[in-house]
């Protein structure tokens, strides 16, 4: 990858490596399962039968493909660029993650596997597990750090109801890399039967190749149905970045249209300069952690600090490493939003659309909001609405000094 | 010959297993760690496993994350284990080989390259990175290669046939048996699988086979010495140093009885039959 890049579409190479990023790092227990999985998932790949399952369950159980939406009020308020909304969040449990466990539950029952785990942060990836598992009956642990489990109280309630066991994590942070660890410890234990639904593009190769290929489901359908309504291609795409997976399914099959500029929203939590965030691209360097290398918040002794943002989502230290590649080929521009930007967000688009976004996506039409007002009037902008907002009422409400 | 190679000699002259303890360098805190390590020999330790802290070690339980964690507050990092390491030989222990097992993203940090020209310098003899299989360890071992360093590969319950070759080519020193399916310091393994499984590993290498995870009985130690070169007690031991007391005395009191009983399985395995 030393030589100048002709396509953005062809990584990982057969290591897993997205130039300096990505790889297994992973303990010798979980390195033949890892492998045994990319042989699986090479062979579904080419399959019709796979995608054609797939596609029958995005169809009928998912609801896709999910509106392309034209915020019509919102782009009269901010006076500049047409404004689209990617209704990821209309998707069957309410946001994108489905879309990815629905392609790795298959792959799962391809492999044989009989138990499930994952991890989850704001509790929608641990939501659309169990979700997925209760549809083909198959038993399902998710870890949640207790922090989380505090914060997001319905997502929980969601998962148990679905026949979800939910694991407390306690150590570390208590959020969603510690739920990470806990998760990849339980895997380790438990190679045999097990499959490890990850949430996000992330994690050893090849969950980072096979959960961006999932999620590119997102932009496929952007370009057919703008193409449908405007005639053309987009010119700007907008998404938010926790681990980066609903911006990759956005990007992805616009990375080698040159026309299409492409932002990407990290969590600046209390503001970059107070440490207090989870912008691993703008605040962190790189290393390895959870199997991957990958831009990470770090100290100088490469012990990994802990992220903070209101968007329980976006809480990691991490970020998946095609982003971290994308970054430094300067493709896709990375920018933050803080918790305050993404709070007005919210409330915005619930007064001049009628749609709660979740905290997540807020803080990517924080973005929408900066930019464009300064952009013509036919420049066409498509923001990913990856998720519904019914979730953070309460952190809002706690957030504004609200009681319910 | 590198002091790994030669305690391994002696331990085959003299007819019996050794012993590895794993402890947390600087849990929990510098100068008791320091304490412990420098009595370690003369409690019969073998060979001397010093964890290296990293804040999210996936392949450990609670115990040895606790130590991390103690370790971590106590002003634990890579500088301070290496200056550990050179503190003990400056002690006069020029023989008992030190080997760090760690995760990679301090070494990284540290950079790969420095990390073992200055771990050489401290009298590290080899070291074991969990989270480094084979395809991932070439931006490492160039630099451990350079310095005498070993690099010591895991095998586990998962290594089949066809993936064993790739694990033990361009290991040395030994290679370190995980015996469980599973994070340090929960379940124990089957010793007619263990011994199963050092026996696939000895058709395939030469390097000495240390048997590790899961131990913490001398009784356990002293049943798995009787398969492999070496056992391994980590969390067993890591759990005395996180209790209340005189923690230096305690460990080494545990250590000398896992040692008796490691030293003497072989005679005793004899005697029996």
């Amino acid at each position: 990858m030393a030589t100048s890049v002709n396509s953005y579409r062809t990584g990982p190479d057969e290591r897993g490596h997205f130039g300096l990023y990505g790889g297994r790092y992973v303990a010798e227990t979980l390195m033949p399962l890892i492998l045994e999985v990319e042989r699986a998932y090479n062979a579904a790949k080419v399959d019709p039968d796979f995608h054609r399952e797939l596609n029958y369950y995005l169809k009928y159980y998912v609801g896709r493909p999910s509106p392309l939406y034209f915020a019509e009020r919102l782009t009269r308020q901010l006076g500049g660029a047409k404004v689209y909304f990617k209704r990821d969040e209309l998707n069957h449990t309410g946001a994108h993650k489905i879309n990815n466990c629905m392609g790795q539950i298959l792959l799962a029952r391809r492999m044989g596997k009989t138990r499930i785990i994952a991890e989850t942060g704001a509790g929608q990836h641990g939501v659309a597990t169990a979700t997925v598992c209760a549809l083909f009956n198959l038993p399902c642990t998710i870890y949640m750090g207790s922090t989380d489990i505090e914060r997001q109280a319905p997502n929980v309630f969601r998962m148990k109801l679905l026949g979800a066991e939910v694991k407390p994590v306690t150590s570390g942070s208590a959020t969603l890399k510690d739920a990470m660890n806990d998760a990849l410890r339980d895997w380790v234990a438990n190679v045999e039967n097990t499959y490890y639904i990850i949430g996000t593009a992330a994690g050893p190769h090849p969950f980072p190749m096979l959960v961006r290929d999932f999620q590119s489901v997102i932009g496929e359908e952007v370009r057919k149905q703008l193409h449908e309504m405007e005639g053309r291609l987009p010119d700007t795409l907008v998404a938010c970045i926790g681990g980066g997976s609903n911006a990759l399914g956005l990007f992805h099959p616009f990375l080698d249209d040159r026309s299409v500029s492409m932002v990407a929203v990290e969590a600046a939590g209390l503001g970059l300069e107070t440490g207090k965030h989870a912008a691993s691209l703008t605040g962190g360097k790189p290393g390895v952690l959870h199997g991957n290398r990958t831009y990470l918040l770090q100290d100088d002794d490469g012990q990994i600090t802990e992220a903070h943002s209101i968007s329980a989502g976006l809480d990691y230290p991490g970020i998946g490493p095609e982003h971290s590649w994308l970054h430094d080929l300067k493709r896709v521009e990375y920018v933050s939003a803080t918790d305050q930007e993404a709070l007005d967000a919210f409330k915005l688009l619930a007064k001049i659309e009628g749609i709660l976004p979740a905290l997540e996506p807020a803080h990517a039409l924080a973005e929408v909001i900066k930019r464009a007002p300064n952009l013509p009037k036919d420049h066409l902008l498509v923001m990913n609405l990856c998720g519904r907002g019914d979730k953070d009422v309460f952190t809002v409400a706690a957030a504004l000094g609200i009681k319910l | 010959m590198s002091r790994i190679a030669a305690r391994f000699a002696r331990l085959r002259q003299e007819g019996r297993a050794g012993l590895v303890t794993f402890t947390m360098a600087g849990d929990p805190d510098y100068a008791t760690s320091l304490g412990i390590m420098r009595g370690l020999p003369k409690a019969g330790v073998d060979i001397i496993e010093l964890g290296v802290m990293f804040s999210d070690p996936m392949a450990d339980g609670p115990a040895v994350q606790a130590a991390g964690l103690r370790a971590h507050k106590a002003g634990a990092s890579v500088r301070r284990t290496l200056d550990m390491v050179a503190e003990f030989r400056r002690s006069g222990d020029n023989e008992t080989p030190v080997v760090l097992m760690g995760y990679f993203n301090p070494i990284y940090i540290f950079g790969a390259e420095a990390f073992c020209a200055e771990a050489k310098k401290a009298g590290v003899d080899g070291l074991i990175v969990v989270d480094l299989p084979p395809e991932e360890d070439h931006e490492l071992r160039p630099h451990a290669i350079a310095n005498g360093l070993d690099i010591i590969r895991l095998a586990t319950p998962t290594t089949d046939a066809a993936r064993l070759p790739k694990v033990v080519e361009g290991a040395s020193g030994f290679i370190y048996y995980v015996a469980v399916l599973g994070i340090t310091g929960t379940k124990s393994g089957a010793i007619e699988q263990i011994q199963e499984s050092v026996e696939r590993i000895r058709k395939s290498t030469d390097l000495p086979i240390v048997v590790g995870f899961g131990i913490k009985t001398p009784e356990q130690a002293a049943e798995v010495a009787r398969v492999a070169d070496a056992a391994v007690v980590g969390s067993a031991l890591v759990e005395i140093i996180g209790g209340k007391g005189d923690t230096v005395r305690s460990a080494l009191r545990f250590v000398e009885g896992v040692a008796n009983a490691v030293h003497s399985s072989r005679r005793k395995a004899k005697a029996d039959a």
